[in-house]
């Protein structure tokens, strides 16, 4: 795939969107709607990344996204070489760089990492040499699910542009919450994230198109999206919130909190869900839900990131 | 006896030479006798103190070992290295501190002056034996890295060590206000989504222990507190306030908080994860300017050897420390002669660190202990880890063009390093 030059240089990876032009990105997600037309499809396949090796290094567990690559590599045709930490050299020891020099060896052309520290899937870009695809390192990026994310609100209003996004939750742990900051703004979107106080770090606020608050009517007010982030229940022992129910009682996303949104916004949550914690089941199951359309939208993106970063590459 | 030919002192344009004989200096430009070195040309000063390097022996001699670590610090122009007692087993028995000296006078590079634990196993709780661990040598007192939680604890010592005319140095770090932080908080830790160590959890520490201070300076107590690795300009007014009200408060600065940022990590490179953490380029600034101005006491490096496998985890998981002991004064000498100048570079790496600890200050008068250092200050060449004699082969540096490359030190009379 030869982009004309007016997208940029294609990167090499995909980390996080600092290298990424909006072209390149709007391409990816216009090659998403191809690839949901390939999931529609009898034979769900087609031959794409034929002989091509994908290594799915997980080195923090994850199911969802775990398989969703998988299956997006095999839709393309790629062989896949799944590594799981936990049952790994890792855990006597071994350090990412000889684990990396290993996988290399087995003639490995792309890596897709996630990670449980902030810049691990640099790491792998620099000691493999191959391309690597982010898929969540750390609180730092999860670049696939904030394109999913985009991609789930362009397809219900066409553009990103000039729509206003809010997200709610545990900001200050949240890979997705940063990914969609970065990455909304770049495609004309307004993102505001919105947390309690001690969940919400102040310097996200010099990201363009990004704003902060304490407040949730104020960050739902006017949103086409609005999207909960998972709590993780073991921010109550650090003593980031008073209790669980403090916080559902004042952040969760529900139907009355939706009445501030736009008329019609639709609902995102990258999941796994805390029913009735972070999100109503009412609004998590509601007619303006579209958690499940973020799934099925997944593997599309991840099928169309790995055909902008490894089809014709020499 | 050996005699030094061909060498200039500082701020002095002068060729002459230098005898030594039994340890000490015997005079200038006297007949050469025995041994004759060639000194290139180069700049004379007293051998460098170190008061703060991992030296990991015992227990982890794969990062260093003695010998690694004391030919190491004689090859950066060290004539004396106090060594951090979080080795395995910690430092906190008078044995480990003979056996300590002992090996490492066998060994003939730098000279070492081992700092014991403060509390038992570096725990916090109880007191060391201070007593018998100043006679076994220990130079000082501290439980480093382990950042004294308990300041109960910790007043206690500075009262006894202070009764034995001992400085006490510490960690100041507050632990809780650290929490899991691996770099410093601000713009870039939220940029990069890694958590960060408040400028506050020094400052927070430094107040508290000067707080110890003056309370028993109040009352008539002798005690000596030594703030290691002070890395942020509010930590460094707090001294700066201490200072000015006669509390005896010493601190030091590392030449990679002056010359780094925490701007590096965008490389997400655990080379440069260190405890505390690199900081603003307005904290270097300050720092810098402390150095000027005489409100930091002196430079140390800290030393601190990993191995390559361990630096090239992740940065959560990677341990924190920068070995760089043979680059310190190329480094400062490189980067900020101008600024700072020769003399005051070489006090902070000489003098200073003596005054800090109530060491006799070096000189390079005949009758003075042997121990110098030849410095090329003119020379530019590379910063070529595989050189190094640290088993530490990397470097934030490397590769980085320096001048004032140490090219023989000499230690009780030894030659220690020669290039």
């Amino acid at each position: 795939m030869n982009a004309p030059t007016s997208m940029g240089a294609r990167p090499p990876h995909l980390l996080d969107f600092q290298d990424w032009t909006p072209e390149r990105l709007k391409a990816i997600l216009d090659n998403a709607d191809t690839m949901l037309q390939v999931l529609d499809r009898p034979v769900k396949k087609v031959p794409a990344l034929q002989g091509l090796t994908v290594c799915n290094a997980f080195f923090e567990n994850s199911t969802r996204t775990r398989t969703s690559f998988e299956l997006a590599a095999r839709r393309m045709s790629a062989d896949v070489l799944t590594f799981a930490a936990g049952a790994s050299s890792v855990s006597k020891g071994e350090s990412l760089r000889d684990t990396l020099e290993v996988l290399t060896s087995y003639k490995v052309d792309a890596y897709i990492v996630r990670h449980h520290a902030a810049g691990a899937a640099h790491l792998v870009a620099r000691y493999s040499g191959k391309p690597v695809i982010n898929a969540g390192d750390g609180r730092r990026a999860h670049p696939t699910q904030a394109l999913l994310d985009a991609y789930t609100i362009r397809q219900e209003y066409g553009s990103l542009e000039g729509k206003k996004v809010a997200i709610l939750g545990d900001v200050r742990h949240s890979r997705v919450a940063r990914s969609n900051a970065e990455l909304l703004p770049k495609l004309g979107a307004q993102v505001v994230l919105c947390g309690p106080a001690t969940l919400l770090p102040p310097g996200l606020a010099r990201m363009p198109g990004v704003t902060l608050t304490t407040d949730p009517k104020e960050a739902v007010r006017g949103a086409h999206a609005v999207m909960a982030l998972r709590l993780q229940r073991e921010r109550m022992s650090g003593g980031f919130l008073g209790s669980l129910q403090e916080y559902a009682d004042t952040y969760q996303v529900n139907d009355t909190l939706l009445g501030e949104a736009e008329s019609g916004a639709i609902v995102l949550h990258p999941g796994p869900m805390n029913r009735d914690l972070e999100i109503s089941s009412d609004a998590a199951d509601g007619p303006q839900s579209r958690i499940l359309k973020q799934v099925e939208n997944g593997q599309a993106i991840r099928m169309s990131v790995l055909y902008h970063l490894l089809v014709g590459r020499n | 006896m050996i005699t030094i030919t061909n060498i200039k002192r500082v701020g002095s344009e002068k060729t002459e030479s230098v005898t030594i004989e039994g340890g000490l200096i015997k005079g200038w430009n006297i007949p050469e006798e025995g041994q004759v070195i060639d000194g290139q040309g180069g700049t004379v000063a007293p051998a460098l103190i170190e008061l703060h390097a991992h030296l990991r022996e015992p227990g982890q001699t794969e990062k260093e070992d003695l010998s690694s670590g004391l030919a190491a610090a004689a090859a950066g122009g060290y004539g004396t290295v106090v060594s951090m007692p979080n080795t395995s087993p910690v430092v906190d028995d008078p044995a480990i501190v003979r056996s300590l000296i002992e090996k490492a006078n066998s060994l003939g590079f730098a000279r070492l002056r081992p700092a014991a634990a403060l509390t038992k196993g570096q725990k916090g709780e109880e007191l060391a034996e201070l007593t018998y661990l100043k006679e076994a040598g220990a130079a000082m007192f501290t439980d480093d890295g382990r950042t004294n939680e308990n300041a109960r604890t910790l007043r206690l010592g500075l009262e006894t060590a202070g009764s034995l005319g001992m400085v006490i140095s510490v960690h100041a770090e507050d632990a809780s206000l650290r929490a899991d932080g691996v770099m410093n908080e601000g713009p870039v830790s939220e940029a990069l989504g890694l958590p960060g160590n408040p400028a506050a959890a020094e400052a927070a520490r430094v107040a508290r222990d000067i707080e110890i201070v003056a309370g028993l300076h109040a009352q008539g107590v002798p005690a000596r507190l030594h703030i290691q690795h002070l890395s942020t300009a509010r930590a460094l007014d707090l001294v700066r306030a201490a200072k000015a009200q006669g509390l005896p408060v010493t601190c030091e600065v590392c030449p990679h908080h002056l010359t780094l940022t925490d701007e590096a990590l965008r490389s997400f490179d655990a080379i440069f994860k260190v405890a505390p953490p690199l900081r603003t380029q307005a904290d270097a600034d300050h720092l810098l300017e402390g150095l000027r101005d005489g409100s930091v006491d002196c430079l140390a490096t800290d030393h601190a050897p990993h191995t390559r496998a361990e630096k090239e985890r992740d940065l959560l998981d990677a341990p924190s420390g920068i070995a760089y002991i043979e680059l310190a004064f190329p480094l400062m000498y490189t980067r900020f002669g101008e600024t700072l100048g020769l003399d005051r570079i070489l006090d902070l790496m000489t003098a200073a660190p003596a005054r800090v600890m109530g060491w006799t200050e070096p000189t390079l008068d005949a009758g003075a202990k042997a121990d110098l250092v030849v410095l090329d200050l003119t020379t530019e060449r590379p910063v070529n880890p595989a050189e190094f004699r640290s088993k530490a082969k990397f470097t934030p540096w490397a590769g980085e063009t320096l001048k004032g490359w140490p090219v023989l030190t000499v230690v009780d009379g030894r030659v220690a390093y020669q290039r």
